[in-house]
């Protein structure tokens, strides 16, 4: 596969604290990738390394095979929509849509910014300014600025978090919907491991400046490679240095066959949550555990004496 | 308004009268008849006399190209300050501005016009307009970059990332984004500055030469001579002038 974008082990060192630490990455054409972790963990100091607003300590950042760590901002193809968006808001819509086209020196800047508005659905809001539209709005338009552009990479910064969580899911598919109309590279940041999971072609999960795995969507799920990436993608029970996740890990009353793995645990209380139950025990050594069950096996009392168990090939090991 | 707040409000005039009540006073007598300060019935004359008064009105022309020059000066020199000063964001640098502006006038007057002599020795100039001007440029650049500053600090520092990101260099990025920003605080810093200008006395008193005598210091030489309704008359102009410049000064700034 063709890599649009390559990182280098690149590292980003402030005089308090290492941001990122011998990042190696490539994106392939087309790619939508995910760069995900907690707050904290160098994926946004990533994301402005390759825009050009920071510069690397060291490595090298390859942009279709050129070097581009030293270059300006204005100077690489790549686009950015940041968090709060960062809209002009002496502009109108039109306007910032325009911008970047003006400064390049672009040709049909009319028609291709006509394209844009219709491709993230803006008709009729050209000559209002960003605060004369909604918070889903801006947000298209920040995108729509970039894409008009055709970057290289579109770098997308927790574009959805400043949205409430009733549209965060809609303009998530709406995102997904449009970056395979166009074919861009897309590579977004964030935090929230359902959205990671949920657009990306692949995703690297990030932890205190390391990216700790590379993989696609089941990849990372089903087979994290620490401890850092299974918990942090999901519930994770661990059982004698084993983890399993509450969906696969099941509860009996009797004791269960030789073939799967199972432990003891004292029942706490169930939790109903709609369309599965959560079933909450102590084991034996002490730890808590969870079982995402059924409605119909749920018939769990508190205090009650039951095996957890699960198959082995569902068991999370690291080396 | 609240009936409680009412003795409030009787403070609050009393204290908007002590400070105004000497201009009105002035403004007032600015159109008695009589010289003195018994009212004899109504007359532009003071403002009739000091129309004519060709040393007044050629100290009011030096004031405003002064004031002009010192403010188109200063408002560039102090905007782009203020930028600077926003993008490096040091304390140091942006407290020592402020010591011009707690300066005594005499101290600024007195070393302004010592550095004056020094440069003077090497090179053949005198005391005159472009040394007023300079003076004024000096001490004007502290206010405009005290209300740009201010401006610039509700500026979101992303979005001159956001215009390099879309193509635009540092310049662009400044002259397209970030300017039209905080371009009301610019005028209205430009205001401020021509109004410190146009009134200061001490300073260019000091490094005044004799034929750039401001508008301040014949009105100042005219008062010292004794009691002249033409400077009432002066007086309320200006005060008037400055007022219209000081409410739309403040309306700039915090559009």
């Amino acid at each position: 596969m063709e890599s649009v974008l390559e990182l280098r082990d690149i590292s980003k060192h402030y005089p308090t604290h290492r941001a990122v630490n011998g990042v190696t990455l490539n994106i392939a054409r087309g790619e939508f990738f995910s760069l995900l972790g907690p707050s904290g963990c160098g994926k946004t100091t990533t994301l402005r390394l390759i825009a050009g607003f920071e510069e690397p300590t060291s490595g090298e950042i390859r942009l279709n095979g050129a070097a581009i760590q030293h270059l300006k901002p204005y100077e690489r193809n790549v686009s950015t929509v940041f968090q709060n968006y960062a809209l002009f808001p002496h502009l109108t819509v039109q306007q910032n849509i325009e911008f970047g086209l003006r400064r390049k020196g672009e040709n049909e800047i009319g028609r291709r910014v006509r394209e844009v508005l219709e491709l993230v659905q803006l008709g009729g809001k050209e000559a209002r300014r960003p605060t004369e539209i909604s918070g889903g709005e801006r947000q298209r338009v920040a995108l729509a600025r970039s894409l008009v552009l055709a970057p290289d990479v579109l770098l997308l910064d927790e574009p959805l978090s400043a949205l409430d969580p009733n549209l965060r899911k809609q303009v998530r598919a709406e995102l997904k919907n449009i970056q395979r109309r166009v074919g861009i590279t897309f590579l977004f940041v964030t935090h929230d491991q359902e959205e990671a999971l949920s657009l990306s072609d692949r995703l690297g999960v990030m932890h205190a400046g390391i990216l700790e795995q590379v993989g696609t969507p089941e990849e990372v799920y089903l087979r994290p490679s620490t401890r850092f990436v299974a918990s942090f993608l999901g519930a994770v029970n661990w059982i004698n240095d084993v983890g399993v996740r509450p969906e696969v890990t099941r509860v009996t009353k009797l004791a269960p066959d030789r073939h799967v793995r199972s432990h003891p645990a004292t029942v706490l209380h169930s939790t109903f949550l709609g369309n599965c139950v959560h079933i909450e025990t102590r084991l034996d050594d002490g730890q808590l555990a969870v079982a995402e069950v059924s409605r119909a096996e749920a018939s769990f009392a508190p205090g009650e004496r039951v095996h957890l168990w699960w198959q082995p090939a569902d068991e999370l090991s690291f080396k | 308004m609240k009936r409680a707040s009412r003795p409030l409000a009787i403070y609050a005039l009393a204290a908007y009268l002590f400070l105004h009540l000497p201009l009105l006073i002035l403004a007032a007598f600015s159109f008695n008849e009589s010289r003195f300060t018994v009212w004899q019935g109504f007359s532009f004359r003071w403002y009739t006399a000091a129309w004519h008064d060709s040393q007044l009105i050629e100290a009011a022309i030096n004031s405003l190209i002064v004031a002009v020059c010192a403010t188109a000066i200063s408002t560039v020199i102090g905007t782009l300050c203020a930028y600077g000063l926003w993008k490096r964001r040091s304390p140091v640098l942006s407290g020592s501005l402020y010591l011009s502006l707690v300066t005594p006038e005499i101290v600024t007057g007195v070393s302004l016009l010592a550095f004056y002599q020094w440069i003077f020795r090497f090179l053949n100039v005198q005391l005159g307009m472009h040394t007023v001007i300079l003076a004024h440029v000096s001490f004007s650049i502290a206010y405009v970059v005290i209300v740009v500053m201010a401006r610039l600090r509700t500026v979101d520092g992303a979005l001159e990332e956001a215009a390099l990101d879309l193509g635009a260099n540092e310049w662009e990025a400044f002259r397209y984004v970030t300017l039209p920003a905080v371009l009301p605080a610019v005028a209205a810093a430009a205001l401020l500055a021509f109004t410190v200008s146009f009134d200061d006395y001490v300073i260019t008193s000091m490094v005044a030469g004799v034929d750039s005598e401001t508008l301040p210091m014949v009105v100042y030489a005219i008062a010292r001579r004794g009691v002249n309704p033409v400077v009432n008359a002066i007086s309320a102009l200006l005060v008037l002038g400055f007022g219209v410049l000081i409410l739309i000064s403040e309306r700039l700034r915090t559009t």
